[in-house]
């Protein structure tokens, strides 16, 4: 009993976290119809700027820093290597997007010059609790309230905020946005800010669960966060929050089994069953190819 | 005489080498509504896509108030007070009625209250639906959506394209009905319809685009007396 509720304690936290990477992919591809390959590996540049600024500023400063770079990162990627390529074909997007991702693990090899990097210890949320008994880390409790929160305001923001208006009309309507006065590349702007904001808070509650990052660290996590997307529909940020929880818990419940070796290809199993069975997953509108 | 408020002079626009627009010239004067009539194709959206900063002519200068709108983007252009309501609508689906209002008028910072009153006057049907996502109205409806959203911006000079495109009888009637009132109101309208016989009527004054180049350039009214007219837009052939 102690044993299932921490494996499904874990299994939920683990789900925030791929949930607030999950959002960064589906609002770039409501806005963009654009797959972010790179989203991933701007988790994992997240991960090991907190690897390097922890060791020489105070967590309360490096913290704070690392959130503000990764942003700043993830706003240069958009106008550096997308916007350029605004009227180009979807595909040359998408492949400008793979080679960001591997300009970064590249990057990111030659900084760490290979060796796994220890990640900081981060006071109080890396401490052992007891939930009914069962020992776990304050992060485990900590990631789903913080999720609940994160998404609570993001709806706000999305429903009742200019901002969040002007994100829905040019998700679906660029030339007409541009019409009403709106500036898309400042709303796609504002996507990625916010994508990149919540990809790199899920750095820091991801990577306290484990003791290093290397440059392929983002790989796997932005996968299944993508998975995902896909599952609760892309272009749907509940879609996207919930099918990151279902997927992280039942990962975690793999993992407690037997069958522990077949926990990822679970996910991709389900990535296969979703694209065959039901393509626009749960909450997927009917694809709607922009013109 | 009024002033002249848009004056679109020797206007080339052309997509990747293949001219739409081969040298008009329009002048609207201020409180006045002017029609531009054409068959498919002519390159009357293209005009007032190049007004609204949408598409890049190759030459010519289009000028508001005096002021050059050609390489400003339309956002600048909505400021200076000159809105479209584009071809076929394009209300934001996913917003509801109210919220595609609220689009309308994104770069004002004053108070809104009494733009949704005006708008819910001009068309009660909206008042009615105002929670409703835009994308379940009926035609006719997104039509009035559309042109309340122009409307929000505060526009001094609104153009319309082909406003009564899909719409039955009795729902045009009400959109030109609309079209006089806000004019009444002190807008200038520069308004394209292939639906000629309608605007010919609204107009103050017509001209007739054809493959790119202006034909004709009358009183709207005696326009709709012109033979040749009538035969290529009215479907009357010689009596
Ligand atoms: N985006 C575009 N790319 C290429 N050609 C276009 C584009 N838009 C319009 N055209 C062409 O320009 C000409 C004028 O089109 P348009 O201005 O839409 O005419 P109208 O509104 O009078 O029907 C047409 O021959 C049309 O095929
Ligand atoms: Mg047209």
């Amino acid at each position: 009993m102690e044993f299932l509720t921490s494996q499904i304690l874990s299994g939920i936290s683990l789900g925030g976290q791929y949930a607030l990477i999950a959002i960064g992919y589906t609002m770039v591809y409501g806005i963009l119809r654009l797959i972010n390959f790179a989203h991933g590996d701007v988790f994992m540049v997240a991960g090991l700027l907190m690897v390097y600024m922890s060791t020489v500023m105070p967590i309360y400063v490096s913290i704070p820093l690392m959130i503000v770079l990764t942003v700043l990162l993830g706003f240069v990627i958009e106008r550096a290597a997308y916007k350029p390529l605004r009227s180009a074909p979807r595909m040359s997007v998408m492949i400008s997007a793979i080679g960001v991702s591997y300009l970064l693990q590249n990057l990111a090899l030659y900084a760490t010059g290979g060796q796994p990097k220890t990640y900081a210890s981060i006071p109080w949320i890396s401490n052992t609790i007891h939930i009914f008994g069962a020992p776990t880390r304050v992060v485990t409790v900590v990631t789903p309230i913080l999720v609940i929160i994160l998404v609570v305001l993001l709806t706000l923001l999305i429903n009742h905020t200019k901002i969040g208006i002007a994100m829905r009309a040019v998700s679906k309507d660029f030339e007409t946005s541009q019409l009403m006065g709106v500036k898309i590349n400042s709303v796609i702007s504002a996507t990625f800010v916010i994508g990149t904001f919540l990809a790199a808070v899920g750095s820091l509650l991801y990577f306290t669960n484990y003791p290093t990052v290397v440059p392929m660290s983002g790989a796997l996590p932005g996968l299944k966060a993508f998975v995902a997307a896909v599952f609760g529909g892309i272009g749907s940020i509940p879609g996207a929050v919930i099918g990151a929880f279902i997927i992280g818990i039942c990962e975690t419940l793999i993992k407690g089994t037997d069958f522990a070796v077949f926990s990822d290809a679970f996910t991709f199993a389900l990535l296969i069953i979703i694209l065959v069975v039901k393509p626009t997953g749960i909450f997927g509108e009917k694809t709607t190819d922009k013109v | 005489m009024s002033d002249t408020v848009l004056e679109i002079k020797d206007l080339y626009v052309s997509y990747g080498g293949i001219e739409a627009v081969k040298g008009i010239s329009i002048d609207v004067h201020e409180g006045k509504i002017v029609t531009l009539i054409g068959s498919n194709g002519a390159g009357k959206s293209t005009t007032l896509k190049s007004v609204a900063g949408l598409v890049k002519p190759k030459s010519g200068s289009i000028k508001y108030k005096g002021q050059e709108l050609i390489g400003l983007s339309p956002d600048k252009i909505v400021s200076a007070g000159v809105v479209l309501v584009p071809e076929g609508r394009r209300v934001f689906p996913n917003l509801t009625v109210k919220e595609n209002l609220r689009m309308g008028a994104y770069l004002r910072k004053d108070d809104l209250t009494a733009d949704y009153e005006y708008v819910y006057e001009l068309f009660p049907r909206l008042k009615e639906r105002e929670w409703q996502l835009a994308g379940t109205l009926s035609g006719g409806e997104q039509q009035m959506l559309a042109v309340g959203r122009a409307l929000m911006s505060k526009p001094e000079l609104i153009m319309m394209d082909e406003p009564s495109l899909g719409l039955a009888p009795l729902v045009v009637q009400d959109i030109f009905k609309i079209i006089k009132t806000i004019n009444k109101a002190g807008i200038t309208v520069l308004l394209i319809e292939q639906n000629a016989f309608m605007a010919l009527e609204t107009a103050d004054w017509a001209y007739v685009l054809e493959t790119g180049e202006i034909t004709h350039s009358r009183e709207g009214l005696d326009l709709l007396e012109d033979n040749t007219i009538q035969e290529a837009y009215l479907g009357k052939s010689k009596a």
